[in-house]
């Protein structure tokens, strides 16, 4: 989940009790919220979170997505992380921005920085309501290309450069964390400061498209010991989403929340409309509801049954007899699920080991994503283009030049 | 806990770049410069940052909800914090 990678909750005392029990019970509001705006997407990138590549032709409209804005608004959450997909490639992306910040709906969004042209980035640098991350998964060309398709590197660069120099300080570099960029994490820092950027690293979840090379990608349990140093070390000037409380298990906490807010405190909207636990998490296992449902947004996050359970108290299943629970209550429910192991035992990424054990273990299939919107030929399809065969086919950048 | 910066009996307000959400526990504070999030733990407190605007120092402000003197250390050390991650504000009396 993404909701605290940035807060140090602090706080009067006379507290009725810790803040992340009060949150473990779920909030009337969420805090923040994921929205991903669009399944089109000019990249595509082998773990893809949402499998996306074309636009739904489902997707929400403008005004659609003006009434959930309006509906966030009633509600005071107090800001949206927008991904995709390329949010950046939907016509009406400036024009929803617009509108939120308009509304007081703060706005963070994910780009692969396609669009971040000097006029971009000079817009964003003047307004104080909106955040920027720029993803980018290797600190050199050849390992990020790898991942996110030829020429990515290239333009996650030219948009930062772009940032830097319109002034914007403090945008995120994000990167999500592999078996194959962790020995550059130190060069990852390097970049962020030269633009004057604050580095987000994230976890690799085998969720999406992520599924299919999770085994490959993800961090070898000695790459997650150096990890773990590496935040401890650099602390808050490093943020993570909140996305590594199931390495707190090696001792002392990272800053944040370390809990999972999926269905408390934080869930997604997806580009048409579904309402799901958290980013992770896109199966009809954790679909709450429609945005387009009698009641809208506001009625699936009060009402639906789903989050209900997921408000209820935590038994710990198997690992609650495990000294480590308090530290890393059991890890990424996403994680597990798409793992195919069940949500209430360890983590696969255990760093006490139960997850390695408990993976050998698992006889059947993991579960597959429910929806899936990739490009029909992977990899990468950057400038060339084949007559759509039908209206999603459509590339999302048919007529940009860059 | 440090107070320093925070002048309990100067003019205070809530940051105008904050935006504060009333809870069943007290009130969660998002600050859309810092882009953090505090909260206040319980009514009480919440009835003095609401207030901070309207009363010429924060002294005041904990007057007017209540606040005893026993209890004001702790309610000087938590306009503090605020104050240190600038949730709120010194206020510029005309």
């Amino acid at each position: 989940m993404t909701l605290t990678q940035d807060t140090a909750p602090a706080g009067p005392s006379a507290a009725p009790g810790k803040l992340t029990d009060l949150f473990q019970l779920g909030l009337d509001a969420p805090i923040c919220l994921t929205w991903e705006l669009t399944y089109a997407c000019n990249l595509s990138c082998v773990h893809c979170l949402s499998s996306s590549g074309r636009r739904d032709p489902r997707e929400l409209s403008t005004a659609e997505c003006k009434a959930v804005i309006d509906t966030l608004e009633r509600m005071q959450v107090f800001y949206v992380n927008i991904g995709g997909g390329e949010p950046t490639v939907r016509p009406d992306f400036w024009e929803l921005v617009d509108y939120a910040t308009a509304h007081h709906v703060g706005v963070k969004f994910s780009t692969n920085g396609v669009k971040l042209d000097p006029a971009a980035a000079a817009r964003l640098a003047a307004s104080d309501y909106v955040d920027v991350q720029i993803s980018l998964d290797g600190a050199t060309a050849d390992v990020n290309d790898a991942v996110r398709g030829p020429g990515s590197y290239a333009t996650a660069m030219r948009a930062m450069q772009n940032l830097a120099d319109a002034g914007f300080r403090g945008f995120k570099l994000s990167v999500v964390m592999t078996r194959q960029n962790i020995p550059q994490l130190d060069q990852f820092k390097a970049i962020a400061d030269r633009f004057g950027a604050q580095l987000r690293l994230t976890r690799l979840r085998p969720s999406g498209r992520g599924a299919d090379v999770w085994h490959d990608l993800h961090p070898l349990p000695e790459q997650q010991r150096i990890l773990y140093d590496w935040l401890v070390a650099h602390g808050e000037q490093v943020l993570t989403g909140d996305s590594f409380f199931h390495l707190s298990a090696y001792g002392s906490a990272l800053p944040g929340l370390n809990l999972c807010g999926a269905g408390r405190v934080v869930c997604l909207i997806d580009p048409v409309g579904d309402v799901y636990a958290c980013p992770f998490a896109i199966h009809s296992e954790f679909l709450a509801g429609n945005v387009r449902d009698t009641g809208g947004f506001e009625t699936v996050w009060k009402t639906s049954p789903l989050f209900a359970s997921l408000r209820a108290p935590d038994t710990g299943g198997a690992c609650r007899s495990c000294g480590f629970y308090d530290s890393c209550r059991g890890g990424c429910m996403a994680a597990k699920f798409f793992t195919g192991l069940p949500i209430d035992g360890p983590d696969p990424e255990c760093v006490q080991g139960y997850g390695s054990t408990a993976l050998a273990a698992v006889s059947e299939a993991a579960p597959k994503p429910s929806v899936d919107h990739s490009h029909r030929k992977v990899p990468v399809t950057i400038g060339r283009r084949r007559p759509p065969s039908k209206d999603c086919d459509e590339n999302p950048l048919a007529g940009f030049t860059a | 806990m440090s107070t320093d910066g925070f002048d309990i009996d100067r003019p205070w307000q809530v940051d105008p770049r904050v935006s504060m959400r009333p809870e069943p526990f007290g009130a969660l504070l998002y600050h859309f410069g810092t882009r953090r999030l505090s909260f206040l733990k319980n009514q009480r407190v919440l009835a003095v940052v609401r207030s901070l605007a309207d009363h010429p120092s924060a002294r005041a402000a904990c007057a007017a909800a209540g606040v005893s003197e026993a209890e004001l250390p702790a309610y000087v050390r938590a306009l503090a914090t605020l104050a240190d991650s600038h949730m709120i504000s010194e206020r510029t009396v005309a």
